[in-house]
């Protein structure tokens, strides 16, 4: 990012009076206020998810099995099959989707360069991240499910379609830092285009790569709608993440928030601080990666 | 594929005229990766309209009407289309002015060793799972906002317009709270993107409004603005579009009541993502079909709203870059 730095104020030769001044102290004001407002929810949310959630987790919570039925108070059980769906479904997506995603964005950047495929594919790459991640569900459901069944791997094919886009964008924009100097030097020592790009400018680009990835899964952890149809809710723990209806932390959240009983909504708090605590860990290895790996930034 | 010739690609073409096989093979691996995309695209448009077909033909026009009833085997859409317009479009005046106000804050006014944590804070905003803020929405929120709907309610009853959009009844779950709650999972996307654009305004634009005088605020309106209208004009729609498709906090705030077209915001209602979600599981055959509509209606909206904003801002950022 470069120009964010607030402009040096003009010496106050003389200080616009009256109105002029008075206008202008009410926009920075308010300006701040809008920040404030922001301020306000995220502090609401994460005091109400910290404070109903602590008191629920514990090691049983986290590793229990199976999931109680919804009558059952907070304490009985626990929430390991969604623990372990969570894991599994994100893990097997992100498996699938960061190699294709960081070779789609060496194809924009690397081959592509200004031809029109790869500004399509750019263009409609951003255009699918605005994709309702609802439709990827329904987009699985039709054209996996409804052949092969309920199953873990469809859940992460339709995580998979939603982080495609965003590791594409990440890494693209990663690997246009790689300055040319660095790609020249390598074919002028003979190597070939795929080697310079896996060995020099691969490498090279790492950092935001990956930092731009974990965000990708951090985003995908937290989607249900996707998986509403693909992996559907299941009370016992599924290891087999090829075949069969699985659970996952978002999806036991989402039934447990319309149940009327206490321990259903304790465990759905319980379930949500979990969840959080997943996306906040990767995305502050995110944060960390960027921090100390990135060799070339904005 | 020919190479670009300002790349450094074609000066290792000629060099050795027969590429190893591995070197092309990667090549081809990569354009079949990018390639993926477009046939993504592609076949979520084919199969979901495929499974949609049997709604279409057979309601026809008719799933432009105000009638939603599975029981009946009546699929009329009208009530779900108005419930995503309406939602989105209340996220979108709280969010944008917000927004926009935090990325005039962070370019403009703070110094920027403060700048770094207020975009953390906002990020963070985005990283707070969407089912999360239903959760809250449903089980915090709405409770609480429902005091405020009451006692606003009891104030303008009378009052012509303001009656019509805020008058009783009033109910927690409903269009403002979903929207609200929208609101607030947009805004960073709308602020990081707004902050990109204002970010690219010329230095030189800034200090001629200061040399001639003017205040901090006669220089955003004089300089920054103009400068970046464009650009945020396609951020607020591509928040627009995250309003339209954001589904498991719509689904558990907005109330989930069929048929609702009405102009009073505070009254429980349903948007299109939202009745997916919560009525798939039970449906089968041309209720079934109707949803997958549903879906590829949704799909066909957001797809125009993002391709018009990605071409905005494209297009501004290009005229930038070339000023």
């Amino acid at each position: 990012m470069t120009a964010v730095a607030a402009p040096q104020q003009a010496p106050d030769l003389r200080e616009p009076k009256g109105w002029r001044r008075s206008k202008n102290r009410i926009m920075t004001v308010l300006m701040v206020i809008a920040f404030v407002l922001t301020i306000i929810p995220l502090g609401f949310v994460l005091f109400t998810v910290i404070a109903k959630g602590a008191s629920i987790i514990s090691w049983q919570f986290l590793t229990g099995s199976p999931i109680p039925p919804n009558v059952l108070p907070a304490g009985i059980g626990g929430m390991w099959p969604a623990v372990l769906g969570t894991l599994l479904i994100t893990g097997l997506a992100t498996l699938m989707t960061v190699p294709l995603g960081i070779l789609g964005a060496i194809y924009l950047n690397e081959y592509g360069g200004r031809n029109w495929l790869a500004a399509l594919i750019g263009f409609m790459s951003d255009v699918m991240t605005g994709v309702p991640s609802i439709v990827m569900g329904l987009f699985i459901f039709s054209i996996w499910v409804l052949h092969f069944g309920y199953s873990g791997l469809a859940g992460a094919f339709a995580l998979g379609c939603l982080m495609l886009p965003v590791v594409i964008r990440s890494s693209y924009e990663m690997l246009r830092l790689v300055p040319d100097p660095l790609r020249e030097a390598s074919y002028a020592l003979g190597a070939t285009k795929s080697r310079v790009t896996l060995t020099v400018v691969l490498p090279a680009a790492l950092g935001g790569i990956v930092s731009g990835a974990l965000l990708a899964i951090a985003r995908a952890a937290g989607e249900t709608a996707p998986l509403l149809f693909t992996i559907l809710t299941v009370t016992q723990a599924n290891p087999n993440v090829f075949s069969g209806p699985n659970t996952s932390l978002p999806s036991q959240i989402f039934s447990n928030a319309t149940q009327p009983y206490t321990g259903a909504q304790d465990r759905g708090w319980g379930a949500a601080l979990t969840l959080i605590a997943i996306c906040f860990i990767l995305m502050i290895a995110a944060r960390i990666v960027t921090a100390r790996f990135t060799r070339y930034s904005r | 594929m020919k190479a670009d010739p300002a790349s450094p690609a074609g000066s290792a073409d000629t060099l050795s005229q027969q590429r190893p096989l591995g070197d092309r093979g990667f090549q081809l691996l990569a354009l079949a990766s990018g390639l993926l995309v477009l046939v993504i695209l592609v076949l979520i448009a084919v199969t979901t309209s495929q499974q949609a077909a049997s709604w279409f033909s057979t309601e026809g026009l008719k799933i432009f009407t105000n009638n939603w009833d599975p029981a009946t085997n009546h699929f009329g859409a009208l009530s779900f289309i108005y419930g995503t317009a309406l939602t989105a479009l209340i996220a979108v005046i709280i969010a944008v002015p917000v927004s926009v106000g935090i990325a005039l804050l962070l370019t403009q006014v703070v110094p920027y060793r403060w700048s770094r944590p207020i975009v953390y804070v906002v990020d963070l905003l985005a990283v707070v799972p969407s089912v999360v803020w239903g959760l809250w929405g449903i089980l915090v929120f709405a409770p609480w906002i429902q005091h405020i709907y009451a006692s606003i309610a009891s104030g303008v009853g009378g009052i012509p317009v303001l009656g019509a959009l805020f008058g009783p009844p009033t109910s927690g779950p409903s269009f403002f709270t979903a929207g609200i709650i929208l609101a607030f999972m947009i805004t960073p996307i709308v602020t990081s993107l707004s902050r990109e654009v204002i970010a690219t305004v010329p230095q030189i634009d800034k200090e001629g409004a200061y040399a001639l005088g003017a205040t901090r605020w006669e220089m955003i309106t004089g300089a920054v603005w103009p400068h970046s209208q464009g650009g945020v004009v396609g951020a607020v729609l591509l928040g627009l579009g995250r309003a339209m498709g954001e589904t498991i906090a719509a689904a558990l705030v907005i109330g989930s009541a069929s048929n609702v077209i009405t102009t009073h915001l505070f009254v429980p209602g349903y948007n299109m993502p939202a009745v997916i979600a919560n009525q798939f599981g039970e449906a089968s055959g041309v209720f079934r079909s109707a949803l997958m509509g549903l879906g590829v209606l949704l799909f066909v909206f957001t797809i125009i709203i993002n391709v018009l904003a990605r071409g905005i801002v494209e297009r501004s950022a290009r005229r930038k870059r070339g000023a």
